[in-house]
């Protein structure tokens, strides 16, 4: 095991020169985290993995960005969507910080509401959730009071 | 409690009223204590002044009339539409113009929209408060201040009440609403519905927030005999998938004058109308019945909302 992950990791960290790895990914979120960063239309070069070995996670996901450094905005969605992720961020080959991502308290504008009949799926209106459960990703809607989980969550 | 003892919170004032959740358990005690004042002196002019719009997007008759009916018995006045087909909303404006609009006539808007958190967007976008009149499915918080007006009316007091809840008890959202408003007081909860219509587990996790009994029966004689309260509502049949169900289950849960030989003395019935047949005629004229004087308790809560909103 020591010696499958090993390469991995160094794989990581030191292939890339600037930007930012996003790593323990669970692995069947990876093209969802790819997706909703919009990466799929990103100009620069971007490696992904998935299945990878992992000793924490079992089977884990990795995506490496070079020249991106993520907004706070966009660091929410990967909580929404991978909260087991970790930020790389990269400058000159070197590893400068290292984070854990984590969903804050509300999410605003880009979740959906599951509620077909909510007002903002009606109306030119973002929506605004109050996080009930941080590990499951359940959202309160502020507006219609119904509950989106992970499992039914969709982006704007 | 008297009017020499009475003291009105100013902790509504210019407040939207939204959802039940909004206000606290001193909040909701205000405005019963209020409408207690108007029901003893309904008429009286302190709207004089003061314009209320009443903007329906979906007809409820019922509620706009005791809205309108709450303002014209205090001196103000009531502009607005009750259905969507008179008004430019028809031309496609949106709820937020409408709101905008609106809030340069009014110093109120009292707002029924079938969008689920129509009426919490519009609180954000407005420039005055606004009283949900009932957003689609989602909160009726007038109806339920009513209910609770009404309990304490009937039982003197809130705690330690035996509830009964009857009929479509997984769609109805007053019953969703007063369950949870009631969880603040120590009740016990008596659920009665077809097994396809049960309380959701999402409204059953406040009552065992609270440590609260509920018990969940489909026979309604059963609890009869125990419930200081019985509230009931109307099974629909487009809530069925399969219509031999609805046809099984349409006719037990009715109450008659029959079922009701062996009710505690302080027993009312209450149901938020309007009926169609889950309610014998027959009962109407026995003093368990209280349905129509919930009705009209209704006028006094929402003379109380005015006022404490508007800080008269
Ligand atoms: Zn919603």
């Amino acid at each position: 095991m020591e010696q499958d992950k090993k390469p991995v990791k160094e794989f990581v960290v030191s292939a890339i020169e600037n930007g930012t790895v996003i790593d323990h990914i669970p692995a069947q979120s990876v093209f969802q985290v790819i997706h909703i960063l919009n990466l799929d239309k990103y100009g620069n070069q971007i490696l992904f993995g998935t299945n990878l070995d992992s000793n924490k996670y079992g089977k884990k996901g990795i995506i490496k960005v070079t020249n991106k450094y993520f907004k706070p905005v966009e660091i929410n969605k990967i909580a929404l969507v991978a909260p087991t992720a970790t930020l790389i961020i990269i400058k000159d080959f070197r590893v400068i910080e290292k984070k854990k991502v984590e969903i804050p308290d509300t999410i605003e504008t880009f979740v959906q509401c599951v509620n077909p009949n909510c007002i903002t799926n009606h109306e030119d209106v973002p929506t605004k959730f109050k996080v009930l459960d941080k590990i499951d990703s359940r959202l309160k809607c502020t507006y219609c009071e119904k509950i989106t989980e992970k499992k039914n969550m969709t982006f704007r | 409690m008297t009017s020499e003892n009475y003291k009105q919170i100013q902790t509504m004032k210019n407040r939207s009223l939204i959802s039940i959740d909004d206000f606290t358990k001193e909040e909701y005690f205000s405005v019963l204590d209020a409408a207690e004042q108007f029901e003893r002196k309904p008429v009286q002019n302190i709207l004089d002044g003061k314009v209320v719009a009443t903007l329906f997007f979906e007809p409820s008759t019922r509620t706009r009339l005791s809205f309108e009916s709450a303002v014209n018995y205090l001196g103000g006045k009531v502009i607005g539409f009750s259905d969507v087909s008179s008004s430019s909303v028809k031309k496609g404006e949106s709820l937020k113009d409408t709101i905008l609009t609106v809030c340069n006539y009014s110093d109120l808007i009292v707002l029924r929209h079938p969008r689920e958190g129509s009426a919490r967007y519009a609180s954000e976008v407005g420039t005055v408060p606004i009283v949900n009149a009932g957003d689609g499915a989602n909160q009726h918080p007038t109806q339920c201040l009513l209910d609770l007006y009404s309990i304490r009316k009937t039982q003197g007091k809130l705690d330690n009440l035996d509830i009964a809840f009857v009929g479509d008890l997984k769609y109805g959202r007053t019953v969703h609403s007063l369950v949870i408003a009631m969880t603040n007081f120590n009740c016990r909860f008596h659920l009665v519905s077809p097994p396809e219509l049960k309380l959701p587990s999402s409204v059953k996790m406040h009552i065992k927030e609270k440590n609260l009994e509920y018990y969940q029966y489909t026979d309604l004689s059963e609890v009869i005999p125990m419930a200081d309260i019985i509230y009931m509502t109307r099974i629909q049949r487009e809530r069925f998938s399969d219509p031999i169900d609805y046809e099984k289950v349409k006719n037990a849960y009715i109450l008659n004058r029959s079922l009701l030989g062996n009710t505690k003395p302080n027993m009312k019935i209450l149901h938020p109308l309007p009926r169609v047949n889950e309610i014998n005629e027959d009962v109407d004229d026995m003093p368990q019945a209280y349905y129509f004087q919930q009705a009209l308790n209704g006028l006094y809560v929402r003379q109380a909302i005015l006022k404490l909103i508007l800080g008269l």
